[in-house]
């Protein structure tokens, strides 16, 4: 059931929203053993917010999203609810304040059904970064569901919840959609407010939906897009019924395919399904053009000084003074050694360290300042492209998921794993992945489509009318 | 100090090259980037939420008023107001600093490129101001009576800075101090800083360096921390000087190095050199936009500042005729420039009323550290206490009382003479017979006047003084007094 689905039969009051929960719940109870997308369950607030939810609907002052169980990232701050960041710094964390997006949601009355696993500050591909457990693919148990916020794209693909909310700083939200066969959305960079997300990296994170269907990723970002006047990043660009905006067809539409992403190393099978989706949405009437980014091959190296160079300074206030995990020591300086040393995992600590050496004073200018300039030429190639095509379609991931451990122990290839969404985030461009067929080892394979800065509309569109034809998305994982 | 150097005759070959970092906090409601209140003397972290404390998630969104009172004071200085100007963070790991990162200026200030003018020896002096940028207070770490533990007071954190950098310009602790003078006069005349360094909202460090006399190239510079009074500022770059010269003298080397002012001890002390220096890893703070600052909003903030001390002195001299050290002096704060003038208005004549502020009125606000504002006597009251000194209702003697009395009370002087029978004798005859009085009870004092002793005449105006309770008209009494011992 998707959101779309659940909207007239609750409005209808043909089912109540505790009724859903408790179908949410059992599944959770049949599942969750096996899947573990969840850090926290929240089962007593959502049902809480289910009787608000039902309120609301009974005095008929419903939402788009009221009574709709949804998960949330670990990432998110929400009120009196444990947020951990998926860190043991973090591990007793209950934020005093709620952030934009989550608020919104509340103020919809949508039930929280938990908050979802990730990698540790949402550093990584896989969730095996986490520092509590990793999550698994419901289609595969033996893989990983991708990440950072694969906790959110595994519930949604396992019916542990309707949809889910995740970040994206560089492919978080679109690599674990595609590796579970889910739709994830990353928004423009401004179009969602970040207050209340903890930071990895300022300047890339941005928050977006993960769904079962296009319409419900166009439903969830109509509700948490706009302008705040508590995040001084999020743009007072004018938001639309994203929803609305579907259905409609995409004859006139030009579609670029970079020649610089389909390289050597795209898994055959994923090359295969690409293709084949780009040679349907050609017969559905759009054009296709060739088209170049010519400083993709930089976007690794540039996304990994400047995530990292934030970060740094992001994750600066985990120091055991103020709140979260503390470990003592004869002095202030060893406290701070003693509770970063074992409050952080090992990949959060490589990328402080690197972030560190970026931003030290000798290398500022090779690094940090070197990749900004980068940075502006990659954004530069999107915008040259966008000049004669409305849509940019490429692979999400160039594999499937890939098995729990497989890459765990080189970061290099675990990297190599955002290669094609890193460049989305530099640019700041919207994107999106979409169920675009499996390999023959029943593994999901995602699409991205990736729009004009704010044209999610159209983004939106192209992914809909390219859903509507297939059936991709229609498949549930054999838990 | 190292003992057996003449340090007085040493200092006359080297001369001192001082630059100012002078941090001031703005009298901002809220906070820079929360809307906390900036408040002074609260309970401890009872002004703090969840964005000036750091926690996980949150977002710094900027200050307009701030940002306001920084050109404001660009302005006031002579700057150039950028009209593309980033925050940047700078990194370092400090309880009192809940981020672990100082939101600040870096690369691109607001303001640059300015200058004040101060007066050393008479003549105008021009300080050029390097830059003017914004930043964020830090908390206050409070070590004392807690046992092994330390804590945190936040309410600080977050308060709008502005750091405000001189060019090296300055030559002596003298002029140091008249520029830290000058400069929070015009912060108070802008109404952006309260300037008070006991209370830490004006901070002053300084950087210091000696050079031979005629010497072109700088000396090896120390970085003075927590200078933190005015008296202070002469004391510890006179110190610091003394020091780098005994160093010199005896062939050393100075040590580029930030050294801490210990008012205590009256001395400064090593707190880290240069190779211990840190690392900040300055970078453009990505949560906050570039601060746009436009020509139209600039000219309304020009439009709007107030008359400034440099050019109300400058009118107090041709408008009222004052000498410059009396329009200095009046002008330096604007509310006793204030009082001065309506003083005028009430039909004071200038020079007399500035000599009374500077003198009278002065000495008692120093003694009780009191500012004008809060005092009882009103500008007319002091108008009319002067038109009896002229019309020879009172001597300048009594009138001293009177104003001792008004300042006290806040009654007018004319309550108080009536009342206190302070009337002046003016009456010849009623002074000719306590002259007479005196001069019958004081023969041998006649005698030795008569021979030439003229200083004595004092003596015997005293004496009728203490006879008549300070009433007589001292000039009545003169001549009266020349006329009988000429006989």
């Amino acid at each position: 059931m998707t959101i779309l689905d659940l909207r007239p039969l609750l409005d209808n009051r043909d089912i109540t929203a505790r009724e859903i929960l408790d179908d949410i719940y059992r599944r959770i109870d049949a599942v969750e053993d096996r899947v573990k997308a969840f850090i926290t369950i929240t089962k007593d607030e959502a049902y809480q917010m289910a009787k608000e939810a039902q309120d609301a609907i009974i005095s008929t002052r419903m939402s788009l999203l009221t009574g709709i169980p949804i998960a949330v990232k670990d990432n998110m701050c929400t009120k009196g609810i444990l947020t951990t960041c998926a860190s043991k710094i973090l591990n007793n964390f209950v934020p005093p304040y709620e952030s934009t997006v989550t608020g919104k949601l509340k103020n919809q009355q949508y039930c929280l059904v938990g908050k979802t696993n990730l990698d540790e500050f949402a550093m990584g591909s896989s969730t095996e970064n986490s520092g509590f457990h990793t999550s698994r693919n419901p289609w595969d148990l033996f893989c990983v569901p991708g990440g950072s916020s694969g906790g959110s794209a595994a519930a949604v693909a396992a019916g542990e919840c309707i949809a889910a909310i995740g970040s994206d700083t560089g492919g978080s939200i679109r690599q674990p959609a595609s590796l579970c066969g889910v739709v994830g959305l990353k928004p423009t960079y401004g179009r969602v407010s970040r207050y209340g997300l903890v930071a990895f990296a300022s300047s890339l994170d941005q928050i977006g939906p993960i769904t079962k269907n296009v319409s419900d990723a166009a439903a969830m970002l109509t509700v948490i897009a706009g302008h705040d006047h508590l995040d001084s990043t999020s743009a007072p660009v004018a938001t639309s019924d994203y929803a609305g905006a579907l259905g409609k067809d995409i004859k006139s539409l030009r579609i670029g395919i970079p020649k610089e992403f389909f390289i050597e190393g795209i898994d055959k099978d994923v090359r295969e399904a690409v293709n084949a989706a780009i040679r349907k949405i050609e017969s559905l009437g759009a054009t296709v053009i060739e088209v170049s980014l010519p400083h993709t091959a930089y976007a690794i190296a540039t996304y990994y000084i400047l995530a990292t160079s934030e970060a740094s300074s992001n994750l600066g206030r985990y120091d055991g003074v103020k709140y979260g995990y503390r470990e003592s020591g004869k002095d202030l300086i060893e406290m701070y050694m003693n509770t970063r040393a074992k409050g952080f995992g090992s990949e959060v600590k490589r990328r402080i360290m690197l972030g560190t050496y970026a931003l030290s004073s000798g290398y500022y200018d090779a690094y940090y300042k070197k990749a900004q300039q980068v940075r502006t030429l990659i954004r530069r190639d999107f915008d040259n492209a966008f000049k004669e095509v409305d849509v940019i379609v490429t692979p999400t991931s160039p594999t499937p998921a890939f098995k729990i451990g497989e890459k765990a122990t080189d970061p290099l290839q675990m990297y190599l794993s955002d290669i094609f969404t890193i460049s989305v985030n530099l640019a700041g461009a919207p994107g999106i992945s979409i169920p675009c067929g499996f390999t023959r080892d029943n593994l999901p394979v995602g699409l991205q489509i990736i729009g004009k800065h704010f044209d999610e509309e159209t983004v939106l569109k192209t992914a809909y009318a390219y859903e509507q034809s297939t059936e991709w998305h229609l498949r549930r994982p054999p838990l | 100090m190292k003992s057996g150097i003449d340090t007085s005759e040493m200092a006359k070959k080297y001369e001192a090259v001082i630059g100012l970092e002078v941090h001031a906090q703005l009298l901002t409601e809220t906070k820079m980037f929360c809307r906390c209140s900036t408040k002074f003397g609260s309970e401890p972290n009872t002004q703090t939420c969840q964005v000036c404390i750091g926690m996980p998630g949150v977002l710094p969104v900027m200050n307009r008023k701030a940002i306001e009172y920084a050109i404001r004071t660009g302005l006031a200085m002579n700057c150039r107001i950028a009209s593309y100007s980033r925050f940047a963070r700078k990194n370092y790991f400090y309880p009192d600093l809940p981020k672990n990162y100082q939101i600040s200026q870096y690369e691109l200030p607001l303001c640059e490129g300015g200058f004040i003018e101060i007066l050393v020896d008479n003549e105008v002096k021009r300080i050029g101001i390097t830059r003017i940028h914004m930043e964020e207070d830090a908390g206050k770490n409070i070590h004392e009576g807690r046992g092994d533990y330390s804590f945190v007071d936040f309410n600080r954190t977050g308060v709008p800075l502005m750091e405000i950098v001189s060019e090296p310009d300055l030559r002596s602790p003298g002029e140091a101090a008249e520029y830290m003078k000058k400069l929070r006069a015009i912060l108070r005349y802008l109404g952006v800083c309260d300037g008070n360094m006991e209370q830490g909202s004006l901070r002053c460090d300084a950087n210091i360096s000696i050079r031979p006399v005629g010497q072109k190239e700088f000396g090896t510079r120390t970085e003075l921390k927590n200078i933190n009074s005015f008296k202070f500022v002469e004391k510890a770059l006179e110190y610091e000087i003394k020091r780098q010269i005994s160093i010199v003298e005896e062939g050393g080397k100075i040590i580029q190095q930030t050294r801490l002012w210990d008012s205590a001890a009256g001395i400064t002390q090593s707190m880290r050199s240069k190779e211990e220096a840190h690392d900040y890893r300055y970078f453009p703070d990505p949560d906050l936009p570039p601060v746009l600052v436009g020509q139209q909003w600039i000219g309304e903030i020009k439009s709007m500042l107030p008359e400034l001390p440099d050019e109300k002195r400058n009118r107090f001299i041709s408008q009222y005729n004052l000498p410059e050290y009396d329009a200095e002096l009046i002008t330096s704060e604007k509310a006793v420039a204030d009082w001065f003038e309506k003083a005028i208005e009430a039909g004071g004549h200038s020079k007399t009323v500035s000599n009374w502020m500077m003198g009278e009125l002065m000495r008692m606000l120093n003694e009780e550290n009191k500012s004008i504002e809060e005092i009882l006597i009103k500008p007319w009251q002091m108008a009319e206490m002067l038109r009896l000194i002229e019309d020879g209702t009172i001597s300048g003697k009594i009138a001293k009382m009177v104003f001792d009395e008004m300042y006290r009370t806040g009654k007018n002087a004319a309550e108080i003479v009536s009342e206190k029978g302070l009337v002046q004798i003016s009456d010849t005859g009623e002074i000719q017979k306590a002259v007479d009085e005196v001069l019958a009870k004081n023969p041998a004092e006649v005698e030795r006047f008569k021979s030439g002793d003229e200083k004595l005449i004092g003596f015997f105006v005293g004496q009728v003084m203490k006879l008549t309770k300070g009433k007589a008209n001292p000039k009545v009494l003169n001549d009266l007094l020349r006329q009988k011992l000429s006989k």
